[in-house]
């Protein structure tokens, strides 16, 4: 099969940008999107041309480096799915492909394809430490979870990191990433002690860091590779707005010197 | 950082404003179509209840404050969201691409927007009345003998012009729409919502909003065409009186 990829250049963050169409090379139907996208780079190389930068990296959907909005949605036609594991065979021969980064302010376009998601970053870094008790291995399951409640927990780690919910959102929310984040921590009772400083400080790095606001339209959920529930987004609301009251009039320990 | 600080300032501060300001407006509307349902009734009815509320003076004042403070609110935290979203999303994609946005989710500003122009008219039409003036010669002698507003009358005049109608039916029917989205949106971002009764509250949502259009939309439609008018013993009395004050006036 070959297709037509309608593909955004951008030699540099300070650079314009612009569309480009390429035609591909034949492909084996059963190439990954990125594999395509070798393929066309490959021949693009050959033509003396600047092959086309996108990220990549364990090929297997669990690594999150992945990005590109393939006709207008991330990740591709696919629920459930990073960009790596959409294949050609999606894909009608002869169809024209647009291929675009991640669009949000706080995601500005390094090259082409590729785009700084460090904001993410930092919103983990505000998201601080879990106390536990350092020295030797602690007995399992010394705290009693439930099974619903570790399991929930374990939805909310599952997200990679990637931003398709930043990049999906309508106005480019980082919600469901803050929430999974913060609600992986917040659902166990190892994070119970720092719960209410996590998740105001994570809201205040999303904010800080210029992502839009949630108007609960779950594009996010739509397009998120490891199907993130937006209950999350629901749970972080309400962590916030009771983080707010209890902190607004808990008295604080006294720092007068004895 | 102190309650009034993150309401005002976080994002997620602001979205609480704009679910608990919108809970009070849809208390408010809905007590408003109850109210406004009694056209179907008897003349004395709905005016001996618009005397009612007009009685209750200082009271009446501070609810209209509160209300208005609960729109202002509302509205400004939408301009502030709206500002802040387009903000985070500088250039738009080539492909554009929606999954499972609602259609009502996507037109918010829009409707609101709409039904804001409305708020203005139906303020100036019914509270005012400066669009119509002859709304305060209207007036309506209760069973104890109390002269007050004729609400029915002006109601009756009111839609009885098909422009009007036709506006004051787009506009709830935006209102609707709206709301929709917004008593679904408000549980969210209270953090109240979850997919084990989201299914419930969509419906919920729906069946509130075509409720609400319905009632709505059931007043002009009834007056223009004719189904709602005034009593023939009225229209008689009124005829009267109408002619001696021509009477007079020649």
């Amino acid at each position: 099969m070959k297709v037509k990829i309608k593909v955004w250049r951008q030699k540099d963050q300070e650079s314009k940008g612009g569309f480009k169409i390429y035609d591909s090379p034949e492909l084996n139907p059963n190439m990954s999107f990125l594999e395509m996208l070798d393929v066309v780079n490959e021949y693009l190389t050959d033509q003396g041309e600047e092959p086309i930068a996108f990220d990549h990296d364990c090929r297997e959907g669990i690594c999150g480096t992945c990005s590109l909005v393939i006709d207008g949605k991330p990740h591709g036609p696919h629920q459930g799915v990073a960009t790596c594991q959409t294949y050609m065979r999606s894909f009608q021969d002869g169809d024209v492909i647009t291929v675009e980064p991640f669009r949000a302010e706080p995601f500005p376009v390094i090259k082409d394809l590729v785009v700084n998601r460090k904001p993410f970053d930092k919103i983990m870094q505000a998201g601080g430490f879990v106390t536990v008790r350092t020295g030797s291995a602690p007995d399992a399951n010394a705290i009693p979870i439930s099974k619903e409640v570790a399991d929930t927990a374990m939805d909310a780690a599952a997200c990679i990191g990637c931003g398709a919910c930043v990049a999906a959102c309508k106005n480019a929310s980082a919600m469901l990433f803050v929430a999974a984040k913060a609600s992986q921590l917040n659902s166990l009772p190892q994070g119970q002690a720092e719960k209410d400083d996590r998740v105001i400080n994570m809201v205040a790095a999303m904010d800080e860091a210029g992502f839009g606001n949630c108007t609960n339209q779950y594009e996010c959920s739509a397009v998120c590779p490891k199907l993130i529930t937006h209950d999350f987004i629901s749970q972080l609301n309400r962590d916030f707005v009771a983080a707010t009251v209890r902190k607004s009039f808990k008295s604080k320990p006294s720092t007068a010197k004895v | 950082m102190n309650i009034v600080t993150a309401l005002l300032k976080t994002s997620i501060g602001k979205k609480v404003i704009m679910a608990l300001t919108g809970v009070v407006l849809v208390g408010f509307i809905f007590g408003h179509l109850v109210g406004n349902l009694q056209i179907f009734s008897d003349p004395e009815k709905i005016n001996a209840y618009a005397h009612f509320l007009q009685s209750l003076g200082p009271a009446l004042w501070a609810i209209r404050l509160f209300l208005l403070v609960c729109v202002g609110l509302h509205i400004w935290m939408a301009i502030l969201l709206w500002y802040e979203n387009k903000k985070a999303r500088p250039r738009d994609y080539a492909a554009n691409h929606t999954i499972q946005a609602s259609y009502a989710s996507r037109t918010m500003k829009y409707s609101g927007l709409i039904v804001l122009a409305f708020l203005l008219y139906h303020i100036a039409h019914f509270t005012v009345k400066s669009t119509n003036p002859e709304f305060h010669e209207m007036t309506w002698t209760l069973a104890d003998g109390t002269v007050v507003l004729d609400v029915h009358l002006m109601m009756v005049v009111g839609f009885s012009s098909l422009p009007v109608s036709l506006f004051y039916i787009l506009s709830v029917g935006l209102l609707s729409l709206h709301l929709s989205h917004g008593f679904q949106s408000m549980f969210q971002s209270i953090g109240l919502r979850t997919e084990t009764w989201g299914r419930g509250l969509k419906v919920v949502a729906i069946v509130l909003s075509l409720a609400y259009f319905a009632g709505n939309a059931a007043i002009p439609l009834s007056v223009l065409t004719g189904k709602v008018c005034r009593p023939a013993s009225v229209e008689a009395a009124a005829e009267s009186v109408s002619t001696s004050l021509n009477t007079h006036s020649e």
